[in-house]
C-alpha cells in the first residue's frame, strides 16, 4: 500500500489509541475524540484498559458500561466483559439476563477467565457492534498499553483457530473482516521521544503487522520539545555561559542568572537526546504510516483543558 | 558489611541514621520493584542490585522482565533468556568499579517459564507431553496477560528457594493494574479449586449431568461449540493431575510475598497520573500488610528550578532583552565577532528565559506532588532527571548512588 492510499485516521470508523505506560495514552485518545466531535460528528470512546480515569479528561463524573454524552456529541463508556457478555446473550442469544442466569454468568466469567481470547472477543466484538450497529462517526477506543493491545486485536484470529464451530465462530468472522478493513479500522500508536517508547513502538508496529490484519494508522509522538535556538544562537549561548560574559550579565540584571542559562542548557541536551530517538522512530517505521508530533505541555492545567490544548495540536498535525 | 556507607552504623542504636536503600538492601532477601509502566522501574531494579553487590559484597540476583536492548547488553542478558547470568567483571571495569560480590542477572521468559513448571509438576511423561501440545495450553502460556504476572513471582520463589543468592531484586511487568500480580498466586489456586473447574471436568469422566450444570453446558455448547468446550475440558483434566502442585506452590509463592525478608520498593516519577498510581499501590501494600521499603522518584527535575529568585532573573531578561543585549553585544563581540548581533543575542536572552519559566512551571508543580503524597515509606529517595538515557554499569551506578543514602 502507498502513502497516498492510506486512509486518513480522521476518516476511519473504529480507532485504537494504544501506547507504553507513561505516553500519554488516555491524553490522546480522549483528544482525538474531542476532535471529532468538536467536526459536528457522533463519536463514543470508549475505556478498556479500565483504570476508571477517562472521565477526568472531560470534566465528567465516572462513566460506566452504558454510554453517557460528556461533550456535546461525545459519548464516553467504560468497557466491562461482564456486561458486554451479559448484552450478548440478551441481544445475539435471546437469553434473559436476570434472575436464574447468575450461576451461568459466573460461569461465563470463569470461562472468559480461562480460555484465552474469550474475554478479548467480548471487549472487541462490543466496539465492532457499536461501529457496525449503532452508527457512530468514530468509535475511538482507549486500548490496553503496546504489551497487550496485539494479543487483543489478534484475539479474533487466536479463536478462529481454537474454534470453528459455534456462535463465537460466526462471530469472529464478521469481526475479523470489520478489523481488516484500513478503510474502516485503524491502530493509532503513541509514544514519547524516549528509549524505551520508541524501542517498544517499532516492535509494535511489527508485531501488528505480522500478528494481527489490523493497519497501523499513524503514530503520534507526544512531548515533544521545542527546539531554543538557532544554530548560530547556540553559539550565542554558549558564548553567555562563559565565566566573563556570565559575570557582566550577573551584573545587569542584579542577581544570579547561572540557574536560568543552567536550565537552558538542560532543556538542549533533553531535546537532543530526545531527537536520536526520534531519528530511530522515523527510520523503523514505515514511511507510509504517517507521525503527528504534539508538544510538551507547560501548562500547570489539567482535564478538559489539557484535552482540548492536545486535541488543537492533533488537529493542526492532521491539517485542519 | 558495607566498608563504604553503613560501616560505623553497628551498635550506634541512640543516633543511628535514618533508614536508606543501603540499610534496606542489606537486611532484605527479595526485593520487588513495583509501580507504573514508563517510570523507570526496570533501571532502578538493575542500579539497587548493583548497588548492593558493589557495597555489600554480597552475591546479587536482578531478575529483569523487559529491559531496553542496551540495558539488556550491558548486563551481558543478550540472547541469553531465562538462565540467570553473571555480569562480567569487564562490565565493571569500564564503569570504573570493583565490586564486593557479585552481580547476576536473568531475563523472564514466560512461555520458557511456564514450560519448566509443567515439566516439574506433570504426574507422568505422557501427561506433560499432552499439556505442552496442547493448543490451549500454548495460547495461555504465551498470551493469557494473568500467566505473565503469576510466574513473575513463580520464578521468584524457585530462585529463592535455591539459596544461591543473598539479594534478589525482581522487576515487575508492566501489568494493566499494578496489583495483579499480588493477586496471581491466590488467583490461580482459586482457579484449580473452583466447583467451576469441577463442573467443566465433570461429564467427560461420567457423562453425567445434573440439573444445576445442564444451562451451563447448554449455553457453552450454543456460544462456544461442542468441540472446543471438549478441547477446554481436555486441557482443565489434563490440568487437574497438577492440582495439589499448583495449589501447594502458589499458596507458598504468596507466603514468600508476605515474608518479612520481603520488601516492595514503589519507583513512580513526579507526574500526577503515575504518581496516583503509586500511591495507591503503596496503600494497598500496607493494607495486605506487605513491606512498603521504599518509594523512588526518578526523574525529578533539578532544584534550582524551583527558585524565586530564578523566576525574577528570568523575568528581567525578558522584559529587558534588547537593553541587556546592547549592553552584552561588546563582551560578546570581544570573543567571537559574529556572535555580537544585538537582535540575536535579545533573541538568545527571551528564550533562555522563557525556557526556564516553562521548566519552573513543571518543577513547581512536581514540588507540590512530593508535599502532597499520602503515603510516608521509611525510605524516600529522589532521583534527578539525567539528560542521558542508562544504558551501562556507569549510568546505573549513577542512579544508584542518588538512591543510596
Amino acid at each position: 500500500m502507498t502513502a497516498d492510499a492510506m486512509t486518513p485516521l480522521l476518516d476511519r470508523k473504529l480507532v485504537f489509541v494504544t501506547g507504553k505506560g507513561g505516553t500519554g495514552k488516555t491524553t490522546v485518545a480522549s483528544a482525538l475524540a474531542l476532535l471529532v466531535a468538536a467536526q459536528g460528528k457522533r463519536v463514543l470512546i470508549c475505556e478498556v484498559d479500565a483504570k476508571g480515569e477517562l472521565a477526568g479528561y472531560y470534566e465528567a463524573p465516572p462513566t460506566g458500561f452504558k454510554e453517557k454524552e460528556v461533550q456535546p456529541g461525545l459519548f464516553a463508556m467504560t468497557m466491562d466483559t461482564e456486561s458486554s457478555m451479559r448484552e450478548y446473550l440478551k441481544l445475539q442469544l435471546h437469553i434473559p439476563v436476570v434472575g436464574r442466569i447468575g450461576p451461568v454468568a459466573k460461569a461465563f466469567d470463569f470461562l472468559a477467565a480461562a480460555a484465552p481470547g474469550v474475554r478479548e472477543i467480548l471487549t472487541v466484538g462490543k466496539l465492532c457492534w457499536e461501529v457496525r450497529d449503532k452508527g457512530w462517526d468514530m468509535v475511538v477506543v482507549d486500548s490496553p498499553a503496546t504489551g497487550h493491545i496485539v494479543g487483543q486485536l489478534a484475539a479474533p484470529q487466536a479463536v478462529n483457530g481454537l474454534v470453528s464451530v459455534g456462535l463465537i465462530r460466526n462471530q469472529t468472522d464478521w469481526m475479523l473482516e470489520m478489523l481488516s478493513d484500513p478503510a474502516i479500522t485503524g491502530l493509532l500508536a503513541v509514544c514519547t521521544p524516549e528509549e524505551m517508547p520508541v524501542t517498544e513502538t517499532i516492535e509494535l508496529a511489527t508485531r501488528v503487522r505480522e500478528e494481527t490484519t489490523v493497519e497501523l494508522a499513524g503514530v503520534v509522538v507526544n512531548r515533544v520539545l521545542p527546539e531554543l535556538f538557532g544554530r548560530n544562537e547556540e553559539a550565542v549561548f554558549d558564548a553567555l555561559t562563559a565565566p566573563g560574559p556570565l559575570e557582566e550579565l550577573d551584573g545587569l540584571v542584579g542577581g544570579d542568572a547561572g540557574p536560568v542559562l543552567e536550565a537552558a542548557r538542560l532543556a538542549v541536551t533533553m531535546r537532543r537526546t530526545r531527537s536520536t530517538h526520534l531519528e530511530r522512530l522515523r527510520e523503523g517505521i514505515d514511511p507510509a504510516v504517517p507521525l503527528l508530533y504534539l508538544p510538551y505541555l507547560f501548562t500547570k492545567s489539567h482535564g478538559l483543558r489539557t484535552t482540548r490544548q492536545v486535541a488543537g495540536s492533533l488537529g493542526e498535525e492532521l491539517g485542519l | 558489611m558495607a566498608a563504604r556507607a553503613s560501616g560505623g552504623r553497628k551498635g550506634q542504636a541512640a543516633d543511628a541514621p535514618a533508614p536508606s536503600m543501603d540499610s534496606l538492601l542489606a537486611t532484605k532477601e527479595i526485593v520487588v520493584a513495583c509501580g507504573p509502566g514508563g517510570v523507570g522501574k526496570t533501571t532502578t531494579a538493575a542500579a539497587s542490585a548493583l548497588m548492593a553487590a558493589i557495597n555489600h559484597g554480597s552475591k546479587v540476583l536482578v531478575l529483569t522482565v523487559d529491559p531496553a536492548k542496551r540495558l539488556a547488553n550491558a548486563l551481558g542478558l543478550d540472547g541469553i533468556g531465562n538462565t540467570e547470568h553473571k555480569v562480567p567483571a569487564s562490565a565493571f571495569t569500564a564503569a570504573g568499579v570493583k565490586p564486593r560480590g557479585e552481580l547476576w542477572a536473568a531475563m523472564l521468559d514466560t512461555k520458557e517459564s511456564w514450560d519448566s513448571l509443567i515439566r516439574q509438576h506433570a504426574p507422568d511423561e505422557q501427561t506433560r507431553d499432552e499439556i505442552l501440545a496442547n493448543p490451549l495450553y500454548q495460547n495461555i502460556a504465551g498470551r493469557f496477560i494473568q500467566s505473565h504476572d503469576y510466574i513473575a513471582m513463580e520464578r521468584l520463589y524457585e530462585i529463592h528457594s535455591t539459596g544461591e543468592y543473598d539479594l534478589i531484586v525482581v522487576d515487575t511487568p508492566p501489568t494493566r493494574n499494578a496489583l495483579d500480580f499480588l493477586d496471581a498466586p491466590e488467583r490461580l489456586a482459586d482457579f484449580f479449586s473452583s466447583r467451576l473447574l469441577r463442573w467443566l471436568i465433570v461429564p467427560y469422566r461420567s457423562k453425567l449431568i445434573n440439573v444445576a450444570t445442564k444451562p451451563f453446558y447448554q449455553i457453552s455448547d450454543r456460544i462456544l461449540g461442542t468441540e472446543f468446550m471438549g478441547d477446554i475440558s481436555e486441557f482443565f483434566i489434563l490440568f487437574q493431575t497438577m492440582y495439589d502442585g499448583f495449589v501447594e506452590r502458589s499458596k507458598a509463592v504468596g507466603r514468600l510475598l508476605s515474608d518479612r525478608r520481603t520488601t516492595f520498593v514503589v519507583v513512580s516519577t513526579l507526574e500526577a497520573t503515575p504518581l496516583r498510581e503509586a500511591e495507591f499501590f503503596a496503600e494497598q501494600l500496607t493494607e495486605r500488610k506487605l513491606h512498603l521499603g521504599a518509594i523512588v522518584l526518578n526523574k525529578v527535575l533539578p532544584d534550582y528550578l524551583q527558585g524565586r529568585a530564578g523566576a525574577k532573573v528570568a523575568e528581567t531578561l525578558k522584559d529587558r532583552a534588547e537593553d541587556l543585549a546592547a549592553e552584552l553585544s561588546p563582551v560578546l563581540t570581544s570573543t567571537d565577532a559574529t556572535l555580537g548581533d544585538p537582535a540575536q543575542i535579545a533573541r538568545v536572552l527571551t528564550e533562555v528565559a522563557d525556557s526556564y519559566l516553562n521548566f519552573q512551571v513543571v518543577a513547581l508543580r512536581e514540588m507540590e506532588e512530593r508535599a502532597s503524597l499520602a503515603v510516608a515509606p521509611d525510605v524516600l529517595a529522589t532521583v534527578p532527571f539525567f539528560d542521558t538515557d542508562i544504558y551501562d554499569l556507569a549510568g546505573l551506578l549513577r542512579l544508584g548512588e542518588q538512591i543510596w543514602v
